[in-house]
């Protein structure tokens, strides 16, 4: 995200992996004349489609991936070793916060190189991204970007062996064939060890692509099957697993901040008399305050310095700070729920106008009006930030549960007033990290405070300091007006949205959200009714926004399928028929069709590549239907729900069954139902989607944060509640739409979050008849 | 004061207040036990005092004297206790972070109640939270490593 952001002032090409690069030119070269077929991105001309002479290849196509900051990088050298004894390292380049990107991407590099997967090393990447290419996590993209990349490194590798092997035997390339950890002599039968070759084969220069040959669907032994266990299972169940805060280093201080209770709020004193008096306790140091717009930087404050982690926890509380409270003071939630509602109430801005809305609705013979709320969530990863750093001789290491590495080292340095290569940023896995941590201020701050004490240190948030001091998820009013003819035919839709952006973090806040919040289902509503419009409303931020697992999907689903599913029962229509009538025909969405200036912002996906495509769609909506054997008969006060919403290029449908008793509503069994493109672990997506029902009913449930002037008013799990295991989504059967890797893989982290919220709540109404239009649920059942 | 941590002795002459999950945590090394939320309220600290599942973030080096401490890493000498066997065999986990606190709570609960019934189970652990939304796998290996199957 962050990079997306960064990426527009940048030259795409130069950021771009040379290697790569030069495939591609060479790649292009040979379409201009053979076809004259180019496809162009950004001033960044590349080929899709290409047929080496030599073998099967898989037809490489453009993602974003190649425009993000230092694009993608395809070097086996870079990516691969291999020890005399067979063992093989691969490096993960991307953070491990829980999708299993870290053992993914390094399991299709060793299925396509034919390694044993027993005899493969993760080696996780500092930051360094003009070594590794992008490493920012975020976007539901590792795989999306990655899984092209991965597989060319994995063919390098195995090409390079063979000739390593051909060479030894003084056979032709053609002689010899790379399987199971061996390369073998197609007449002799004789075989050499992965390990005896390693030194030849790894001196070798990377073969072009055309003259690598990759694996058929059919010859894949570990993509797409879902057998492999995450690389890091056996450490994290016997507690050697190391996250953020698991890092000593000789020496080591503790540091817990006291950091402004209202965004930019000043210190106006500071007395740290009874802190200092704590046992334990050895300093204090302030951190300049950063007022809202200051991007990553750290919040500021007073850390307490200590010899343990509960020293300066007491330390901290002891301090006796006077702020003032500055211009965010006044911020309070409920006015602000006026203001937003207020601020739909209006016409807003442009972002989409197809055929005449307005004129459709002054026509209607029925208009109605729907309108939903919800507030500012916190990420609560369950490993709230923490760091280590250590200051030696003008250099700073870092040690970070952080998504995007190497923004993290570029921030620092800035903020030190170090070059980058005087910062290395080391990786640990992240306890969760939905967003949060790709916001690194939690590291800088470490790094600031070792550079004061010229030494080591350990900065831990506690749980109040992640919930109050975080970057909240945007709070939206999502208004729409609906338009229904005399034939109850539905001929106008207007969205309007106002909902503070994350641009806010970056620059002088203009109440504006950026495209990629609009592209997030604002612009792309993909319904076949003739008069679209889609507005934004002003909104401006009085806290941190930062984006959250899915991002603006969230409300934007929640509205659009609660809409549909209230405009179902409006016209006494059953709501999964209505909802596939408003997809309509099979079709591709067409930007100029569809009432856009420009393009669908598309995940920033080349629109040739991952179009939407309303086929999918459907098709979704239709199989978690039939799957969750939709219009049967349930008992009194229960019901089902359903949702679809196509967020990070993936089409997901839920259909959620819920029993709402005594003002409680349980979830005995949602049916998911994904097309991801090309299913590289089955294993991990069906995991992600449990944990996005779950994350999706907590937000529902539960969560919601309120300000009072300026002050978040939660701090923990009593009051920014989870789902526990005595109430959550008991069975999640995610049906996966099978394709071959020639559908293209798209996203899975996030998208699974969106469609929940609507389905629940859907499925509330039809079990107990109450509408929910503003969240968190609560206790609005009672 | 003397502690014993999976079967070492030690003496603590800290602050007598400090939450028995930072003594393991900063001064022991012992950093499988999670900080979550600093309250007994998300499980991810939970340890064993004489056999039985505590959160760390609660009890105090004061309550501990003489008492004999487990954490993760002590719950079994290579790593393939009942619970942390079916925990691999179902692919429990997605960050992780929560992971050892759960598989404690859940060698407790199977400990005092070996074949505890679906409901049980569920409410025993209730109190450890898992932000990514491992549940319906934790339910499924603890019913695992009770019944074998």
């Amino acid at each position: 995200m962050l990079h997306q952001l960064e990426s527009f002032a940048r030259n795409s090409q130069s950021a771009t992996g040379l290697a790569l690069q030069a495939v591609l030119r060479k790649v292009a070269a040979t379409e201009i004349s053979r076809r004259g077929v180019l496809k162009g991105m950004s001033g960044f001309v590349l080929a899709a489609h290409f047929m080496p002479d030599t073998a099967q290849a898989f037809d490489a196509y453009p993602t974003q991936g190649l425009n993000m900051p230092h694009g993608v990088r395809n070097d086996p050298h870079i990516f691969v070793s291999i020890a005399s004894d067979g063992q093989v390292s691969i490096v993960a380049h991307r953070s491990e916060m829980g999708t299993g990107a870290r053992t993914s991407l390094p399991m299709i590099i060793a299925d396509e190189m034919e390694a044993d997967w027993d005899r493969v090393t993760i080696v996780q990447a500092e930051g360094d991204e003009p070594k590794y290419g992008n490493q920012d996590t975020d976007g539901s993209r590792s795989l999306r970007h990655h899984i092209q990349p991965c597989r060319e490194i994995g063919a390098a590798i195995r090409k390079m062996l063979e000739m390593a092997a051909a060479k030894q035997w003084g056979v032709s390339d053609g002689m010899v064939e790379a399987i199971g950890h061996q390369v073998i002599h197609k007449t002799l039968g004789t075989r050499i060890g992965y390990g005896d070759l390693a030194e030849s084969a790894m001196a070798l220069e990377t073969p072009a692509r055309d003259r690598l040959r990759f694996k058929t669907d059919e010859e894949f032994r570990y993509i797409g099957k879902g057998q492999i266990q995450i690389y890091d299972l056996h450490d994290i169940t016997t507690g050697k697993a190391v996250y953020g805060a698991d890092v000593n280093l000789p020496g080591m201080k503790f540091a817990v901040i006291a950091r402004p209770p209202v965004v930019g709020a000043m210190i106006k004193s500071v007395d740290d008399s009874a802190a200092l008096a704590i046992p334990g306790v050895e300093k204090t140091i302030q951190i300049p305050v950063s007022p809202l717009g200051s991007k990553f930087k750290p919040l500021g404050g007073v850390a307490v310095i200590a010899k343990n982690t509960w020293a300066a926890i007491r330390g901290r509380d002891a301090l006796k700070i006077e702020w003032d409270r500055g211009e965010h003071g006044s911020f309070n939630t409920p006015a602000y729920e006026k203001e937003l509602r207020a601020s739909v109430a209006q016409p807003g801005s442009s972002v989409r106008n197809q055929g005449d809305t307005e004129k459709a609705l002054q026509s209607a013979a029925q208009t109605l009006t729907y309108e939903y709320y919800q507030p500012h969530l916190a990420h609560a990863p369950m490993e709230p930030p923490a760091a280590v750093a250590s200051f030696k001789d003008g250099k700073c290491q870092i040690w970070a549960p952080v998504q995007s590495p190497y923004v993290a080292r570029t921030d620092t340095a800035s903020y030190l007033g170090l070059k980058p290569d005087d910062v290395r940023v080391n990786v640990t896995l992240l306890g969760g990290g939905f967003g949060r941590k790709s916001k690194a201020d939690f590291a800088t701050e470490a790094a600031f405070l070792a550079k004061q004490i010229g030494g080591a240190v350990k900065v831990q948030w506690t749980r109040e300091d992640d919930i109050r001091n975080g970057y909240s998820h945007t709070s939206s009013v999502e208004r729409i007006d609906v338009g229904i003819d005399a034939d109850n035919k539905v001929t106008a839709w207007r969205h309007r949205s106002a909902a503070p952006s994350f641009l806010s973090t970056f620059v002088k806040d203009e109440g504006r959200q950026h495209e990629i919040e609009i592209g997030m289902g604002l612009e792309n509503l993909p319904y076949a009714i003739d008069n679209i419009s889609a507005e934004q409303c002003k909104a401006y931020a009085h806290t941190r926004i930062g984006w959250y697992r899915s991002v603006s999907n969230i409300p934007r689903a929640f509205a659009v399928q609660s809409a549909t599913a209230e405009l179902a029962v409006e016209l006494g229509k059953d709501q999964k028929d209505f909802l596939i009538e408003m997809i309509g025909p099979d079709r591709i969405l067409e930007a100029k069709a569809s009432g856009l200036p420009g393009k669908f912002w598309n995940q920033y996906e080349p629109q040739e590549e991952f179009p939407f495509d309303t086929a999918r769609l459907r098709a979704v909506a239709e199989l978690a239907a039939e799957k969750a054997g939709w219009g049967k008969t349930l008992p009194e006060g229960e019901g089902l729900g359903i949702a679809v919403h196509r967020s990070f290029v993936s089409y997901i449908a839920m259909v959620v069954h819920a029993r709402v008793e005594d003002g409680t509503v349980r979830v005995p069994e949602v049916h998911v139902a994904i097309d991801c493109g090309f299913a590289a672990n089955p294993e991990r997506i069906r995991s992600q989607m449990q944990g996005a029902c779950v994350f999706g009913m907590s937000a529902a449930l539960h969560q919601g944060l309120s300000f009072e002037n300026g002050e978040v008013q939660q701090g923990n799990f009593n009051d920014y509640a989870m789902v526990r295991s005595d109430n959550f989504p008991e069975v999640v059967h995610t049906h996966i739409v099978p394709h071959p890797f020639s559908v293209h893989a798209t996203g899975v982290g996030e998208p699974g979050v969106p469609p929940f919220i609507p389905a629940l709540t859907n499925a509330i109404y039809n079990a107990s008849g109450k509408r929910i239009r503003n969240l968190p649920i609560d206790n609005q059942l009672a | 004061m003397k502690i014993t941590v999976n079967g070492v002795e030690h003496t603590f002459e800290g602050d007598l207040s400090t939450p028995a999950l930072w003594y393991v945590r900063d001064e022991l090394a012992l950093n499988g036990s999670k900080f979550g939320c600093g309250t007994g309220l998300c499980g991810s600290c939970t340890i064993h005092v004489d056999g039985e599942a505590v959160r760390g973030c609660l009890v105090s080096m004061e309550e501990l004297d003489g008492k004999s401490v487990t954490t993760i890493e002590g719950l079994s000498e290579d790593g393939n206790h009942p619970v942390q066997v079916a925990w691999r065999q179902q692919n429990v986990p997605q960050c992780g972070f929560c992971q050892s606190g759960q598989i404690m709570q859940a060698a407790s609960l199977l400990k005092t109640n070996p074949k505890p019934s679906d409901q049980e189970i569920l409410d025993s652990m209730s109190g450890n939270i898992c932000r990514c939304g491992c549940y319906q796998r934790i339910v499924s290996a603890v019913r695992q490593a009770s019944t074998g199957a």
